[in-house]
């Protein structure tokens, strides 16, 4: 007989609590709890990705929002060694320090884990990071009144004895709203932070960026300086970058005024510039356009968006309840780069002369297809440009 | 377009393209070109072509011979796997453990294979199998529709696997990897259209190899396609087309782009149908060869559901993993760590088996290298079964039983109660499941369509069935299966189109097969992914206010469920429940007959051993043994002898309790004919009355069938139409019908009656080019009937003829002589304007190679049967074809004049020569007539190895064997007439319109 070796197997072990589910608009879910027992408020938004729980879960952009996943089965391989880290001492397997998202609902969450790289279960993790979790909830009625109803306030209550949810939703009532929030002191580093020591540098502004930002831009062979979001162009300058990447982050871009202010300076010196996500709403603001928040966001790993340059289509990832107004980037200096095939909505800008490019959707994946790592690759082009020129 | 009819059209354009056919004509090849092809069917070519674009692959080399193949097995190491280019599922590979096994599959791969070549290569039989769905257009633009992972990892092919949709074992860098893999693959080779890509990955690490491409539509394409509702095939044709994928729309909302990647919001089983039950002999055990014939996919919200919904699907008379009305075999843990290594058709049986005993999870995994995730999930069954033995039936253990897919007639049994019961306990504690929709994206756009299917895991329905217009369900056939394929397909749709044409507002279908048109979602107004269940059907008609249900199309399947459905107060659409009954009723039917003064053989209805034993020597052996509601001949039988019949009916009772046996008179020597048609009750149209061309005996599915007639004088076909029309009024038949004759000393009698679509209705449709179903669906419906001339069929002046497809050479071990139980896997009809035209082209369809010259060995049973060769074998020799014979045979035809006869020896006698199986192997032997002695009676009284070992040996080498008189005698004039003339080629005239 051939060789088959032992995977790691664990059970779950924080779970059969109370668990209560809460919307503003007055709808209750009732589930079973697991991780921590805890009581959040926060924006309850939904992801329609079929993996990469662990990924989108370390994703500061899920800060303050209380994270559905519409594929029914979670945590069947468990999660990987938290501890692990690459060179740069980023986690290896996760985009931040720690669990993002202020809950997790699940339709079912997996009572076993097994995989080659485990080393906890879903809802030991949760417990670690003091998150809590629900699980056999209607994922799908939860999503549909969400697509329905558009994004809204909601409590996600785990506990050990009965939930009143009279008490929750008064609560909920008077709980600070997602909208207001200010998420930048919370997701960004507060103090600069190299990575690698060769090669010239790429400042990225941390507005909550992903690991898995810093790990690209590594790879294309630069230093890496992740500065915080508020940090001044002098400051930015003075590492003498080759050029700069606005990150990813959560929450209403126009309350990033100081990000905005660098990004107006970084259009003006006309500095090789990448704006992801966040921060491409950001650039978008910074050039004169607007942005605008959608009725319930693009979250999922199947998002299909068309280059205009070439009229390629590319299955990105995205993350984003925020976007850039067409018809307001007409008045800029901006052309539209790509667009949503499905409902036409901004996923990236290239400014006409300037060195400026932006992409709504996760160019870095993790999680998601990889299909446009191409775009760290554009940077790097504008960067070379810029080396020719002088 | 080559990538859409499997890989016969594939091969068939490699061909043209070789024969530079394509070239001559100007024909372009749209969508995946020749090359592209090329690169993924020849085992070399695509090796080379992975490594160039960074995909890895699994060592191996390709090999011309025996001599070769020991040098690199022993280089890379045993196990080693075989696998044969240019062939269909996998056929003629296997794994070799030794150089003995290597020799055998080698020698039977070269031969198989279209180019001489097979691949040896390493074997990881315990790595998982991923599996990917691949769409692209000219541009370059590409996109996943779908990842699968195989529950019984590499050991066993995917078309034999259990599969999950999407993967559950992999994690995002896993699934990413894998995808970005196949889509480099999928641009390195040139896709354009769909293509499947198959990867073995580690268990214990994140390393990967692609093991193969199909670069066409495959079983896997059409599973992909109904798991996610993205349409590939049609995708793929408008991509050969030219269109660019952005450009393409999803079908399913309407508004977004078909370039997109599809969201499951539930997880979707695909389970294999096997009927291994109907080769005596057949090996068992799963493999690299695919032996299932069919397969059925579920839907649910979690795996347990899924899997159990599947098992019902099968329809094997499992309800479910546990719990199921025929005991579970007892086994120590020897035996049962034994069966976990060697997966065979009960593998995840054995699983919970051996759960049961207290064997780890841990140790299962090592032994049969399932996925530890899956046998956990196997375990929850296990435990839930065990938690219903011993606990109070409430809200929690109810609700939580049904959500992981225990059916009311599962926990009925455990705890002892009627399921009847069991579902009203349910519903009263306000247990029902809900409708879901499948729409592509996991409810985050508006879905225009209903593709739906029905869950425990939920706790609202997708909409409401709000309007009052009348409202029918048509139940399909559930899963191919041997003696139910395509045909009922045809019929569940023609019937669903019929029924709209004549005004009901609102059809859905309830079918399960993933391979169907009828679970396609745009041709009725709601599909209902569902199990053909009592309890099911019972949870849609309740949830649609179903105004009625169409059981006549769907084969025995539906037509089982007819008086269930009725007895719970659903009307049944069509002929009435009551007369459905006294014709499925055996005893009721036989009275009817006598009543009506038409013939039918001796028969009577028993309960008792004792008094069938009487009956049956009375009339004499063999008899013909059957339960009443039958499919198929699966519980039918010919009976030879009274040791048989005890043993028989032992097991036949135990197939099902609730009706008697009838026994009926064998009548050999008969010549079988049936007729098709469709009645209102008062009026009666006849398709037409079609004649066997081997005699009874052989079942029905199993025999080659030819329109006209053409061996029945008039005045029987006189007699057999007057039967049909008084049968039919009296049934009050409203539907369509098939009524089976024997024809024995020039008298006809009755041997069955189906009030239902038959196998051979869409045959009969297009030979007659008149919609048989269309008419049905007039009739179900309670409308009159046109007037269609009796004779209509008798004016068409061409022959249309009917050959089976077998499978055998992938049933390891199987017979292929027939009998009544029906081992067709398939069919091909033709139409000529000769018998022989017709025939011809029938032959070669079904695989069989006609040689213009060459060699035939005879070899035949019984004094009998060497008199009926005789005028065969002076045609052959006439024709000059070789003759060679067994001793016996020889001997006969020397004494008969037929000189120049070649005697050659058995293969159990290998030390003489010529020796047959040395002759096979070189090719020396074009075809074989074999007919054992007496028709049937030696497979039943004890096999004659020797023949058996002919008719294998020649069956896997792909030599045709002709096992009845009659069908070598229609072979040989076949022969004949491919001397002088050449078989016609006409495009088939559409339907005709009644009014």
């Amino acid at each position: 007989m051939v060789r088959v070796t032992e995977i790691p197997t664990k059970k779950a072990k924080h779970v059969g609590k109370f668990g209560k589910l809460v919307l503003e608009d007055g709808t209750v879910f009732e589930g079973m709890g697991f991780g921590y027992s805890t009581k959040v408020f926060g924006e309850a938004v939904f992801n329609t990705g079929m993996v990469g729980y662990t990924e989108a879960l370390t994703d500061p952009s899920y800060s303050g929002q209380i994270l559905t996943l519409t594929y029914p089965l979670v945590g069947n391989y468990g999660v990987p060694d938290p501890a692990s880290k690459d060179s740069d001492g980023l986690k290896t397997h996760f985009e931040s320090e720690r669990i993002q998202a202020r809950g997790l609902v699940v339709h079912e969450l997996s009572q076993t884990a097994s995989h080659w790289n485990l080393a906890m279960t879903l809802d030991e993790w949760l417990y670690e990071e003091k998150v809590p979790g629900i699980s056999g909830i209607d994922t799908r009625a939860l999503t549909t009144k969400l697509r329905t109803k558009g994004v809204m306030m909601a409590s996600l209550v785990v506990s050990e004895n009965e939930i009143d949810e009279q008490e929750i939703m008064r609560e909920l009532a008077v709980a600070k709203k997602y909208n207001d929030e200010e998420f930048m002191d919370v997701v960004s580093v507060k103090e600069p932070q190299l990575y690698g020591t060769e090669g010239e540098s790429v400042v990225v502004v941390d507005t909550g960026v992903k690991n898995a930002i810093l790990r690209n831009v590594r790879r294309l062979g630069y230093k890496v300086v992740r500065v915080p979001w508020n940090y001044s162009i002098e400051k930015i300058l003075s590492y003498n970058p080759k050029g700069v990447v606005l990150s990813n982050g959560p929450g209403d871009p126009i309350k990033c005024k100081k990000t905005m202010d660098t990004a107006r300076q970084l259009i003006d010196k006309n500095i090789p510039t990448l704006g992801i996500c966040l921060g491409a709403q950001i650039l978008g603001l910074a050039g004169g356009a607007s942005t605008y928040k959608l009725k319930y966001g693009h979250r999922g790993q199947n998002k299909s968006c068309i280059d205009l340059e070439n009229k390629q289509v590319y299955v990105t990832s995205q993350n984003h309840g925020y976007c850039i107004d067409p018809e307001s980037l007409k008045k800029t200096d901006f052309k539209l780069w790509f667009s949503n095939t499905d409902d036409n909505t901004v996923e990236g800008i290239r400014h006409k002369e300037k060195k400026i490019i932006a992409v709504q959707f996760h160019p870095e994946a993790s999680p998601g297809p990889f299909d446009c790592m191409f775009v760290f690759e554009e940077l790097k082009k504008l960067i070379g440009e810029e080396n020719a020129k002088r | 377009m080559l990538g859409f009819g499997g890989q016969t059209a594939l091969n068939c354009g490699v061909k043209l393209d070789e024969m530079e056919a394509l070239k001559k004509y100007g024909i372009r090849v749209l969508g995946t070109q020749v090359e592209g092809i090329k690169a993924t069917e020849d085992r070399q070519l695509f090796k080379d072509s992975m490594i160039e674009c960074n995909v890895p692959v699994l060592k191996s080399k390709t090999v011309y011979n025996f001599e070769q193949a020991k040098e690199v097995a022993t280089d890379l190491g045993y196990p080693v796997i075989i696998r044969v280019a240019y062939t269909l599922g996998g056929k003629g590979g296997g794994v070799a453990h030794n150089e003995i096994e290597l020799h055998e599959i080698v020698t039977r791969g070269l031969n198989a294979s279209l180019v001489g070549q097979v691949l040896i290569e390493e074997y990881v039989g315990h790595w998982k199998q991923i599996e990917y769905e691949v769409m692209a257009d000219y541009d370059g633009n590409n996109i996943i529709i779908c990842n699968m992972e195989n529950v019984l990892s590499m050991r066993v092919h995917t078309g034999d696997n259990i599969v999950v949709a999407p993967s559950q074992t992999l994690d995002n860098h896993e699934y990413q990897m894998l995808r970005s893999a196949a889509l480099r693959a999928a641009r390195h080779v040139g896709i354009v259209g769909e293509c499947n890509i198959q990867f073995a990955m580690d268990m214990d690490s994140d390393k990967y190899v692609a093991i193969e491409m199909n670069p066409r539509l495959s079983r896997s394409s059409a599973l992909a396609s109904k798991a996610t509702g993205y349409p590939i095939a049609y995708m793929a044709a408008k991509i050969g087309m030219g269109y660019k994928l952005p450009e393409l729309v999803n079908r399913i909302t309407k508004t977004t782009t078909a370039c997109f990647e599809p969201s499951l919001d539930y997880i979707v089983c695909k389970h294999p149908r096997w009927d291994f039950s109907k080769f005596e002999l057949a090996n068992r055990n799963l493999g690299p060869t695919m032996k299932s014939v069919g397969e059925v996919m579920a839907v649910g919200r979690c795996f347990e559901e899924s899997l159990q919904k599947a098992i019902r699907m099968l329809e094997i008379g499992n309800d479910g993993l546990v719990a199921n009305r025929k005991q579970e075999e007892v086994y120590d843990v020897e035996e049962i760590e034994n069966k976990l290594q060697k997966p065979d058709d009960k593998i995840l049986y054995h699983v919970a088996a051996a759960l049961k005993q207290g064997i780890s999870v841990e140790r299962i995994y090592k032994l049969s290298a399932i996925d530890p995730w899956f046998i956990e999930k196997i375990e929850n069954i296990v435990k839930k079964e065990s938690e219903l033995k011993d606990g109070e039936l409430d809200v929690k253990l109810l609700g939580t039983a049904k959500e992981i897919g225990f059916s009311d007639k599962q926990i009925g049994r455990i705890v002892g109660k009627d399921d009847m019961e069991i579902r009203k306990r349910r519903k009263d504690l306000g247990i029902v499941p809900v409708v879901k929709r499948i729409d592509t994206l996991a409810a985050e756009w508006p879905a225009q369509t209903n593709y739906l299917y029905m869950t425990y895991g939920g706790k609202s329905n997708d909409f409401e069935v709000n309007s009052t217009n009348e409202k029918v369900a048509v139940l399909g056939a559930g899963p191919y299966r041997i003696g139910s394929s395509v045909e009922f397909d045809w019929g569940t749709v023609n019937m669903v189109w019929g029924l709209k044409e004549n005004g009901v507002k609102e059809v859905s279908v309830i079918n399960c097969n993933p391979e169907t048109v009828s679970t396609d979602y745009d041709i009725c107004d709601r599909l209902y992914f569902e199990e053909l269940t009592l309890e099911r059907v019972l949870d849609i008609a309740e949830f649609e206010k179903l105004s009625g249900v169409v059981t006549a199309v769907g084969g025995q399947t539906a037509n089982n469920l007819t008086p269930k459905l009725a007895k719970n107060g659903i009307k049944i659409v069509g002929t009435s429940f009551e007369d459905i009954d006294r014709a499925e009723n055996r005893s009721n039917f036989s009275k009817v007959l006598d009543d009506l003064h038409i013939r039918q053989p001796p028969w009577q209805a028993f309960s008792k051993l004792v008094d069938a034993k009487k009956f049956a020597l009375k009339v004499g052996y063999p008899v013909l043994v059957r339960p009443s509601y039958v499919l198929s001949g699966a519980a039918m039988k010919v009976v030879w002898s009274e040791e048989q019949l005890k043993k028989y009916l032992e097991e036949a009772t135990n197939v099902s309790p609730d009706y008697p046996v009838v026994i009926t008179k064998f009548m050999l020597n008969s010549l079988e004919a049936e007729v098709d048609g469709v009645s209102d009750g008062k009026n009666v149209v006849i398709g037409a009355v079609i004649e066997h061309i081997e005699g009874a005996g052989i079942h029905s599915g199993d025999s080659m069938m030819c329109i006209p007639p053409w061996s029945l004088s008039n005045k029987i076909i006189e007699t057999i139409l007057e039967y049909t029309n008084k049968i039919a009024t009296a049934f009050k038949i409203k539907g369509p019908f098939n009524l089976q004759f024997l024809i024995n000393a020039n008298q006809v009698y009755v041997i069955e009656l189906n009030i239902r679509a038959s196998r051979s209705m869409p045959f009969v449709s297009k030979f007659v080019r008149m919609n048989l179903i269309s008419l049905a669906a007039r009739a179900v419906l309670g409308k009159t009937l046109p007037a269609v001339p009796k004779d209509r069929w008798q004016k068409i002046h061409s022959y249309g003829v009917k050959v089976p497809q077998f499978s055998f050479m992938q049933l390891e071990g199987a017979d292929i002589i027939l009998g009544v139980e029906m081992q067709s896997t398939g069919e091909a009809a033709c139409f000529g304007e000769s018998f022989y035209d017709a025939l011809a082209k029938g032959l070669m369809s079904s695989g069989y190679a006609l040689p213009r010259e060459g060699s035939v060995l005879i070899t035949a049973g019984g004094s009998e049967n060497k008199e009926k060769l005789l005028q065969t074998a002076l045609l052959l020799k006439s024709l000059g074809y070789k003759i060679l014979a067994t001793e016996h045979t020889a001997e006969f035809l020397s004494d008969k004049r037929i000189g120049d006869v070649e005697v050659v020896y058995k293969i159990s006698e290998p030390e003489r020569k010529p020796n047959i199986a040395d002759l096979l192997y070189e090719r020396k032997i074009d075809f074989i007539i074999n007919v054992p002695s007496t028709s049937t009676l030696e497979k039943y009284v004890g096999m004659l190895y020797d023949e058996y070992q002919i008719r294998r040996k020649a069956v896997e080498l792909g030599v045709p064997v002709l096992i009845t008189t009659e069908l070598a005698d229609s072979f040989a004039k076949t022969l004949e007439w491919l001397r002088n003339n050449e078989t016609t080629k006409k495009p088939l005239d559409p339907y005709e319109k009644f009014d």
